[in-house]
């Protein structure tokens, strides 16, 4: 059999990556409840078909079906292009992931670079659909989610330089690829390129946790503050789409933490690589994250900034000349 | 300690020299056991204001403010609670107006915690404290115009 | 307060806190004058849940007027039940026979653990974390299943009668409620692990949100408030009633007088309760559970009488004035709430929104008690 033309490729990409975000969107919720159930000692869902699993189905087709409350004191036209604006972005950034090293929409060089371009698109959502709501409550957690934004893509940008200048490319499936063959050569453990991997990693994880404003740094939608944040005044879809955003947000910054640092679609033993292994990585990492959500309280937004200014942009700096010096220094004591 | 009695006997004689002196008779000084006060002072309407003046001094902090309305005498009372957390004592201090033009000085500058109290006595008794900033409805709604904890108030 | 609260910027706007919202755990009303996230001016609007009380007790007999105490604060309504029972007993000279004062004793300290508990949960919630409110109800369950048993009601009690109580405990109850406490005892260590030693709840808490001992006083602020600025006052030491005086207990205080001070002044009291309730099940008497010259009809002589109990918020009074008769002449409510969340407004201002969050959650308010 041909390969199938390139464009057919791709919108059949398109269509399932589109597909994977919904269902994640929809599963993660799942998952979220039923871990947040189990830490706190109860069930979680479990009546709608086996273990809830329709769940999911049910609230989906509730939040289509219900009215769309149009508040008339809003921004008609900010307040509709907000939630797509949140979403969209999410779910192209998608494109450039390599699930493994075949399974990947468009395999471009600037891959890492396309993310982070359209990661940034998200805030512009947050901001325009907090101000658009023209709601006190949504402008100053549409505030807070900018600055809290801003403070953290540069500390996580900074991590990135350092990953970008050890392994000279912006091509994700090259990035992978230089992990291949066990788990001491992912870049986490590459303790030769530089000594502080694993904080360039968390740093890394927590930057990805605050920007996608997920709890303890969910200061955005701070319900015992702010009602519900920025999305106070959406309902029905309008907030399904937010929501389905902060999750595609979630799969988006866990897919990065392990395509960069945990070794992507790589098998921790060198044996069978492929996306079963990536799938499991991301599927931990976004189990952590929903951990750490039910199990810390809220920072403030004062300890957020403070946290990104303070610390994480110093560390990320300081490994970003430590890198730098690795590796004109390491040639040299090994040519 | 013996139950009801303890350590609570003990409010100093210059207190009470000092509330003697705005006093419009005698004070009284109850059984704790039977009454659950030390010390019952009445004095004027005039001297709430001095009277809070002396039990801030003493340290003692204010419990509650409330009215008794007095149909039968035509009267209004105003209590006022004092208690101290160190060296417990429960001052009552009362003064009574009467039922026709119901009004005492504010003490809400000395205890900012009276600014409530005096509120609440305003909705429900219709008394007006007066040099209070803002006496405004507290519980009841901004709109009442009726005081109903008056003995002659019909719903 | 930080400099750029204390700089004079003309663009404020008002921020309407409730009636509802999630943190006010009720229909309190906050109208913050903001500027920016910070907090200008504070000022509560209650009465959203106004029923003049204090009216109805006007209109009742002294009995009938029992089930509405247990109505002012949901959360420890047997302090309130206790308050009131022991004016009235003061006022028409009501000898309680001991074994009553003891069951009096256990009941109003399981009902404060029970209070505390929610407050635990209820106040991470407010900082953000879900979790610990679930463990904490299922600590509180046991707490109203063993009351149930008791006095038939899972939160509004009325178990309190003038002279005694209104039934006798089953054997089963004090073994429940011991087992209860050895389960609690285990426990207690995690929720401190847990959650006291969380790096984020301290740094939330300490530090933040000084209510001093000075402020207490002005606006008389009594409970866990007025001990977490360090006063060592409360009523059960100060004027003891009941059986407290036979039974040894410390009053837990801690001087900082902030956010973490009176968090863990409840922490350490429900420790506190924990050993009261020990040794009332180790003390507890044979013999009749309500006085046998109880009067059935109350008549207490003219005048005035105040009776004050701890409840878990701070000192709750009650003023009676008797004109002779079977109904009160006058009968004042001296809520603990009332007088804590007084001192907001002055407390909270020039902080920062969720610090003043944090502030309003750490002062422990039921709004149903404030607006009585």
């Amino acid at each position: 059999m041909n390969p199938p033309s390139e464009p057919i490729r791709l919108l059949a990409f398109l269509i399932g990556l589109i597909i994977f975000a919904a269902l994640n969107a929809a599963y993660l919720v799942w998952l979220e409840r039923k871990v947040a159930g189990h830490v706190q000692r109860r069930i979680g869902p479990k009546e709608v078909g086996p273990f809830g699993l329709l769940q999911p189905l049910v609230d989906g087709i509730k939040l289509m079906t219900k009215q769309i409350l149009v508040p008339d004191h809003i921004d008609p036209i900010l307040f509709r292009i907000a939630p797509p604006l949140l979403l969209i972005p999410a779910v192209m950034s998608f494109v450039t992931i390599p699930f493994s090293e075949t399974l990947v929409a468009r395999d471009i060089n600037l891959g890492l670079l396309m993310i982070f371009a359209f990661a940034s698109i998200n805030v512009l959502g947050i901001l325009l659909g907090g101000w658009g709501s023209n709601n006190k409550y949504a402008v100053i957690a549409a505030a807070r989610g900018v600055s809290q934004n801003v403070a953290y893509e540069i500390p996580m940008l900074i991590t990135v330089i350092t990953m970008v200048m050890i392994t000279h490319t912006l091509n994700l499936n090259e990035i992978v690829r230089q992990q291949a063959g066990g788990i001491f050569n992912w870049y986490i453990f590459r303790w030769s390129a530089n000594p502080l991997m694993l904080v360039s990693f968390l740093i890394f994880f927590t930057c990805s946790m605050a920007e996608t404003n997920r709890a303890p740094f969910d200061l955005g939608e701070a319900e015992s503050e702010l009602v519900a944040g920025y999305h106070t005044e959406y309902s029905g879809m309008g907030f399904g789409l937010f929501f389905m955003g902060e999750y595609a947000n979630i799969v988006i910054g866990c897919s990065l933490a392990t395509l960069l640092f945990l070794g992507g679609w790589q098998c921790p033993f060198g044996l069978w690589p492929g996306v079963h292994w990536f799938l499991i990585k991301l599927y931990l990492l976004i189990f952590t994250v929903i951990l750490i959500r039910w199990t810390f309280p809220r920072t403030t937004i004062y300890g957020l900034l403070n946290l990104s200014w303070k610390i994480l942009i110093p560390f990320a700096l300081f490994n970003l000349i430590l890198t730098g010096a690795m590796l004109k220094i390491w040639p040299l004591i090994f040519p | 300690m013996a139950p009801g009695g303890g350590r609570l006997t003990m409010i100093s004689q210059e207190l009470k020299n000092a509330l003697a002196k705005l006093a419009v008779n005698e004070a009284v000084v109850p059984d704790f056991k039977d009454k659950g006060f030390h010390l019952d002072v009445a004095v004027a309407p005039d001297a709430v204001a001095p009277a809070a003046e002396v039990m801030n001094l003493a340290g003692f902090f204010l419990e509650a403010i409330t009215g008794v309305d007095w149909l039968a005498e035509g009267q209004m009372e105003v209590v006022y609670d004092y208690n101290h957390s160190i060296s417990p004592g429960r001052v009552v201090i009362r003064a009574r107006v009467s039922r026709a033009t119901p009004e005492l000085p504010t003490i809400s500058a000395i205890y900012p915690g009276a600014l409530w109290h005096e509120r609440e006595t305003h909705d429900f008794f219709g008394i007006v404290f007066t040099g209070h900033p803002d006496l405004k409805p507290l519980l009841l709604p901004e709109d009442a115009d009726f005081h109903p904890l008056r003995k002659d108030y019909t719903s | 307060m930080s400099v750029l609260a204390q700089c004079d910027s003309k663009e404020t706007f008002v921020l309407n806190l409730g009636p509802q919202h999630p943190a006010t755990h009720g229909v309190l009303r906050v109208k913050l004058t903001m500027d920016g996230e910070y907090i200008r001016q504070a000022e509560p609007v209650l009465g959203y849940i106004h029923r003049m009380h204090e009216k109805m007790g006007e209109n009742r007999t002294w009995a009938q007027f029992m089930p509405n105490t247990g109505r002012l604060d949901y959360l420890s309504a047997l302090s309130y039940n206790h308050g009131y029972v022991l004016a009235v007993e003061r006022a028409a000279a009501i000898e309680v026979p001991e074994r009553a004062e003891y069951i009096r004793v256990i009941t109003v300290e399981l009902n404060r653990i029970s209070s505390h508990l929610v407050w635990f949960g209820a106040f991470i919630l407010d900082l953000g974390g879900f979790t610990p409110l679930l463990y904490a109800f299922d600590d509180r369950e046991i707490i109203l299943d063993l009351l149930q048993a008791v006095t038939g009601s899972r939160l509004t009690y009325c178990y309190f009668r003038f002279g005694g109580v209104y039934n006798d405990i089953e054997p089963d109850f004090i073994t429940g409620t011991l087992a209860f406490i050895k389960r609690l005892r285990a426990r207690m260590p995690m929720y401190h692990n847990l959650v006291t030693k969380n790096i984020i709840l301290v740094k939330r808490l300490k530090d933040i949100g000084f209510v001093p001992a000075e402020m207490c006083r002005k606006y008389g602020a009594t409970g866990p408030v007025l001990r977490g600025a360090g006063v060592a006052y409360d009523v059960r030491r100060a004027e003891p009633y009941s059986v407290y005086p036979e039974l040894d207990f410390d009053i837990p205080t801690h001087p900082e007088g902030d956010s973490m001070a009176r968090y863990l002044v409840r922490m350490d009291e429900i420790e506190q309760s924990m050993r009261i309730i020990e040794q009332a099940c180790t003390k507890l008497p044979n013999g009749p559970v309500m006085a046998e010259k109880a009067p059935k009809i109350i008549k207490p002589a003219k005048g005035d009488y105040y009776a004050a109990v701890e409840a878990a918020r701070g000192s709750f009074g009650v003023r009676l004035v008797s004109d002779g008769t079977n109904t009160p002449y006058r009968l004042k409510l001296r809520s603990p709430s009332y007088s804590n969340l007084s001192l907001f407004g002055e407390a909270s201002r020039g902080m920062l929104l969720p610090d003043a969050l944090a502030l309003m959650g750490s002062l422990d308010l039921v709004i149903p008690e404030i607006d009585r």
